[in-house]
């Protein structure tokens, strides 16, 4: 095969934009199940309804889906705070986690997908927004504004939640109840709430990522399930919960990816995260920078 | 009731079923029918490793859709016999074998799909358990990626697989759709007989220790890797099996329909819904679940009748833990004790 210099150049450019968007999308599973140990593999589904909610509100008022996806933070905190609630009182308090708890998010996962269904179609919807369609030329390499808009929002998202959890009080108590939740009961500290909050943040970056991902590619109800084995491969391949080893596990994965679909073809691209989480489960499960 | 009683009871039942379906003459029966054991297998299948050893599998569809492919390639292969062994004295013997029957395609699919379960289980049940659950969930996009960029069995394209209108056995001329439905019917029984077999052996009292409480069996000396590995293979050998007729029942297999999302939640819900812990459970709720669906398909649509499993799913895993086995017997327990 003919591998000429710009094309290799700009697959690896175009592979570190998508996975700047990668870790927003980890991000919230990074948090869910890296740090609290809660298989949300729902996660994706909520990221596509973040999408479809971006997706009406900016056809219909014509509003940027950042900022859409912003404004609609609290909304998607409240439903991670619920949800919660609902898996410790059915689940987490009887431990019964492992399989019913599961089966649970699953269910949610299908819910939510055949309700978007049902709502919007199986069509592919996109939104409208300036920085759509230009692109910035930089000597031999092409950026579209459409991917780099998208990692530069998913890097500022990334770093914040990095800050918080390195450098607020809350953060640190979400990173403690990760580590001992019985420590933190002995401080008098309530972990269920800590988990709460945590899992609401978690839920509500998926607001974020759906937003970006609806500006990346067109998006349709099924689309998350191609995210899940992507998501949990970067959370396990970054060392579960290290927010570090994620953005350096995304990068990795996006950049793979890119040349996967450039050299063979686009359609190769999924199977390319799942080789990634079976030979890290194989051959290092404690991830990239695991202790 | 030992082994030999009950087979001989589900063999009766079984007999029984047919007859119904005779006397009722409905081509529709059987279509319908054939769905319905379908998902007994698949349930009872999923049933082996999640309920008995409580690991999650949410790849039925990539099991399934494994022994589907696994029938089409070698249906594909007839047809391509001369052109790959042309002029040679293998092509007339691998023509008088050549195209199999159905029954050993299901042996052959079963094959397929336990070996991958075995792998599966090999690279990720030495770690947490829901590691193996992700990697099942993963499986089914990369299989499917797999399928799609496969040309020989029509890639995203699907293949199409001419069902004769019937088959002609012991000098008796049979609707080819009825062959299908006893085969299921065989299955299905053989799928029951060998999850009712495992509860009472050894095996299965050792998937319960690993249920229960997997740090202690293993301190106690449980081989759990060894008892894991036999779970998985069985279950997904008897997911192949039952996906290896569906080519021939459906006509035309393309890769969506085949690693459809349905498979997948039907096989968790139903268990689910009916009760993990027997037999019974994945029979019950497989065949109250997939009655309704084809109602529902009929009735109102496929979407919303999704939409109704997904409920339930969670309504189920909320409110009765384990299932409507469980109630009952609740029920029962309360009245001899009141």
């Amino acid at each position: 095969m003919d591998i000429s210099a710009d094309l290799l150049l700009n697959a690896i450019v175009a592979g570190l934009l998508l996975g700047g968007f990668y870790a927003a999308v980890t991000a919230g599973v990074s948090i869910s199940f890296g740090m609290l140990d809660i298989v949300n593999i729902a996660h994706p589904a909520f990221i596509i309804l973040g999408s479809y909610i971006a997706y009406f509100v900016n056809i219909n008022f014509g509003i940027d889906p950042i900022v859409v996806s912003i404004m609609v933070l609290p909304a998607f905190y409240a439903l991670g705070a619920l949800v919660y609630q609902v898996y410790y009182l059915s689940f987490e308090k009887r431990g019964q986690e492992s399989l019913r708890g599961l089966a649970f998010f699953f269910g949610l996962l299908f819910i939510t997908e055949v309700s978007l269904i049902l709502v919007f179609g199986v069509d592919y919807r996109y939104v409208e927004a300036a920085y759509i369609g230009p692109s910035i030329h930089l000597g031999l390499i092409d950026m579209p504004l459409r991917m780099l808009v998208p990692c530069l929002v998913a890097l500022a998202m990334f770093g914040l939640l990095e800050l918080f959890v390195t450098r607020t009080f809350l953060g640190r108590a979400i990173m403690a109840v990760s580590q001992d939740q019985l420590a933190l009961q002995l401080m008098a500290a309530d972990p269920i709430k800590i988990k709460r909050i945590a899992f609401g943040i978690s839920i509500a970056t998926a607001s974020i990522a759906g937003a970006l991902l609806i500006i990346i590619q067109p998006v349709e109800p099924s689309v998350g399930r191609e995210y899940i084995g992507r998501v949990f491969a970067i959370c396990v391949l970054g060392g579960l919960g290290s927010m570090p080893g994620t953005l350096i596990a995304a990068l990795i994965l996006g950049v793979v990816e890119s040349l996967t679909a450039t050299f063979y073809g686009p359609s190769w691209a999924p199977a390319v995260s799942f080789g990634f989480l079976l030979l890290t489960l194989a051959f290092r499960p404690a991830g990239l920078l695991g202790r | 009731m030992n082994g030999l009683k009950f087979s001989t009871i589900a063999i009766g039942v079984g007999l029984v079923v047919m007859a119904f379906a005779a006397w009722l003459g409905l081509d529709y029966f059987y279509f319908a029918g054939y769905t319905i054991l379908q998902y007994i297998v698949l349930a009872t299948a999923w049933n082996i490793l999640g309920g008995y050893c409580g690991y999650v599998n949410f790849g039925s569809a990539a099991f399934f859709a494994m022994g589907a492919y696994s029938s089409v390639a070698l249906h594909k292969f007839d047809a391509v016999i001369d052109t790959w062994f042309p002029d040679s004295s293998i092509a007339p013997v691998l023509h008088a074998i050549f195209p199999l029957p159905i029954p050993i395609l299901i042996v052959f699919g079963g094959i397929v799909s336990g070996i991958a379960g075995f792998g599966m289980g090999y690279l990720t049940l030495r770690l947490r358990g829901s590691f193996f659950a992700i990697a099942t969930l993963a499986l089914a996009v990369v299989l499917q990626t797999l399928v799609v960029n496969w040309d020989f069995v029509g890639g995203s394209r699907g293949a199409y697989i001419i069902r004769p209108e019937e088959i002609q056995f012991a000098g008796i001329t049979i609707n080819y759709i009825v062959y299908l439905f006893v085969l299921m019917l065989i299955l299905a029984v053989i799928a029951l007989a060998t999850a009712r077999a495992i509860e009472r052996s050894q095996l299965g009292f050792g998937f319960a220790t690993i249920r229960d409480d997997e740090l202690a069996a293993e301190a106690s000396g449980v081989p759990t890797l060894r008892l894991k590995l036999i779970a998985t293979t069985l279950s997904g050998a008897f997911m192949g099996m039952a996906g290896a007729p569906f080519p021939y029942y459906i006509g035309y297999l393309q890769p969506a329909s085949a690693f459809s999302l349905d498979y997948a939640v039907n096989s968790i819900a139903m268990p689910m819904i009916g009760g993990t812990t027997s037999w019974i459970g994945p029979l019950v709720g497989s065949i109250l679940l997939g009655s309704l669906q084809q109602i529902a398909t009929v009735t109102i649509s496929s979407a919303v009748n999704l939409l109704i499993v997904g409920i339930l799913l969670v309504a189920f895993v909320i409110i009765a833990p384990n299932g409507l086995v469980g109630l009952v017997q609740e029920h029962w327990r309360k009245r001899r004790r009141p």
